[in-house]
């Protein structure tokens, strides 16, 4: 994906695109390429037989394509992500607009939001597991906390944040308070919701992966604690995480297009 | 054609469309009461350029707020064609400056904003009309921040006139312009003001641009503000600005405002 969004670029920059362009396409490859040298030269100088080696761990991921589970288990823990996380936003964008727009109501949810927000979704597994039970439920639920808290701050800092003179303006026009809302304080505070919604995204990913190795028998959390239980195949734990990686990454690049749609990039870069 | 004063404008007559009546304000800030706005008293004829001049931070934005309802006087009160101002209307558009327009929307989305209760082919058309008008011929599917500061603030005029209002508020439109743009600007509202035949409420605390632009000049003192002289221009449009008339009004407003115009 990346090489696409970073051939864009040159083109308004004129004549530096080649260099634009080798720097957005090689650096990287160095940096990926080096850390590799330096996985593989550690595994070799260390002699360890715990931790697997770039080849090993290339070899596993291969091993585990051949077996066929994979794309049952990224589709697993993707679905639960895609129906945490959207929970998550469907509820976390209106409470975060109302606190936003309603001072009354920020003040008083405010103290309660702060204090729920800095526990790790971690520490409610316990209450998870015992109320929902071992299963998609209490691994869906650990992720719908994660990916709640930022973006019902993201959204109420957004809306907050919304110059009264869009407000006014919009007033002015004769909107409804309905309409106030949905044509020009969401508008004006979509930059900020995406943000949060992006770091949310993010989190919900690195939630999944608990979730799974405690709540469930799929998904590429359950792949790597399964890994390790029959037969000690570290090499298979780290194909998982390197799967992991990927996948987060590419969920983040997605979300970033989001962000360079046109009628928000205007909230991403300073004039 | 021919740009000449208007039958009405300046001189006397004419139907009165907007009325100021006592209109004080106090704030009560947290070194308390900050009296404003010193009675006000005011009458706008239908289709005048008035232009409310005054030094910074003397309360002259205040009193467009509650002109155009945004906010309520202590006392006193405005009317226009006769009914008190309770809050804002799309019949009266206020104009901010350039920053008024919406980052989100383009150029046609801005232009067609308060346009939503037209059927589709008429609100096509009254876009494109003021497309025209303010000049973005090309620019439809543009975003604000791929324009100029002139151009949008062009935009923001151009989605005010959309709706067809009869009066206009316009608070230091052209302040963050250039002063090429804003000289440029200028000649724009004029023209715009001669074809459309708005009533104008114009805040500056630029003593030029009120005498290059007004039918009638009202100068406010520091705060609170008290109207302390209204100057009629007799100039007709378009107006010379080395003639005799055109710099004994200015120089009067000079003296009458208690600065040197001589550096």
């Amino acid at each position: 994906m990346s090489p696409i969004g970073s051939s864009r670029r040159p083109k308004v920059e004129g004549r530096r695109l080649p260099r634009a362009a080798i720097e957005g396409l090689l650096l990287p490859l160095l940096g990926i390429g080096g850390g590799l040298a330096v996985w593989h030269a550690a595994v070799v100088w260390s002699s360890t037989r715990v931790f697997p080696s770039p080849l090993a761990v290339a070899s596993g991921i291969g091993e585990l394509a051949r077996r066929g589970v994979l794309p049952g288990y990224i589709a697993s823990s993707l679905l639960r992500v895609a129906v945490g996380y959207g929970l998550a936003a469907l509820a976390g964008i209106p409470l975060g607009t109302v606190m936003g727009r309603y001072r009354s109501a920020g003040t008083a949810l405010n103290p309660v939001v702060q204090l729920l927000r800095p526990i790790s979704p971690l520490a409610w597994i316990p209450i998870a597991i015992l109320t929902l039970g071992v299963g998609d439920g209490a691994a869906i639920f650990l992720i719908f906390l994660g990916a709640f808290f930022p973006i019902v701050f993201a959204t109420m800092n957004g809306v907050i944040a919304v110059p009264a003179m869009y407000v006014q303006a919009g007033e002015n026009f004769g909107l409804s308070a309905g309409a106030l809302l949905w044509r020009v304080i969401l508008p004006a505070a979509l930059p900020q919701v995406l943000s949060g919604l992006r770091i949310a995204l993010g989190i919900a990913w690195i939630v999944v992966v608990a979730a799974e190795m405690l709540a469930v028998d799929s998904g590429l959390g359950y792949l790597i604690i399964d890994a390790r239980n029959a037969g000690k195949r570290y090499d298979l734990v780290v194909a998982g995480m390197v799967l992991i990686g990927t996948i987060g990454l590419a969920l983040d690049r997605l979300m970033r297009r989001l962000e360079r749609l046109r009628s928000v990039r205007w909230g991403f870069h300073n004039e | 054609m021919n740009r000449t004063a208007r039958g009405d404008g300046g001189g006397g007559g004419g139907e009165v469309k907007l009325a100021l009546r006592g209109v004080s304000m106090v704030f009560q800030g947290d070194a308390g009461r900050v009296p404003t706005l010193d009675a006000i008293d005011l009458e706008v004829r239908r289709g005048e350029l008035v232009c409310i001049l005054g030094p910074s931070g003397c309360g002259k934005s205040t009193l467009l707020n509650i002109v155009a309802g945004f906010i309520a006087p202590t006392s006193g009160e405005v009317r226009i064609d006769g009914e008190p101002v309770r809050g804002p209307d799309p019949r009266r558009i206020f104009v901010f400056q350039e920053r008024g327009v919406f980052p989100w929307l383009t150029v046609e989305g801005n232009i067609g904003f308060g346009l939503g209760g037209l059927p589709g082919a008429e609100r096509r058309a009254r876009i494109d009309r003021y497309v025209e008008l303010v000049g973005l011929r090309d620019f439809e599917h543009t975003y604000p921040h791929e324009l100029s500061g002139g151009m949008k603030q062009r935009l923001e005029v151009a989605r005010a006139l959309a709706v067809e209002p009869d009066v206009l508020y316009l608070d230091e439109p052209f302040g963050a312009l250039d002063s090429i743009t804003r000289l440029t600007m200028r000649v724009e509202l004029l023209r715009i003001w001669e074809a459309e035949r708005k009533t104008i409420l114009f805040v500056t605390h630029d003593i030029e641009e009120s005498v290059q632009l007004a039918d009638r000049v009202v100068v406010l003192s520091a705060r609170p503000a008290r109207i302390t002289r209204i100057v009629e221009i007799d100039i007709p449009h378009p107006r010379d600005l080395s003639s005799p008339r055109y710099l004994e009004l200015r120089d009067g407003i000079f003296e009458e405002i208690g600065v040197a115009h001589r550096i």
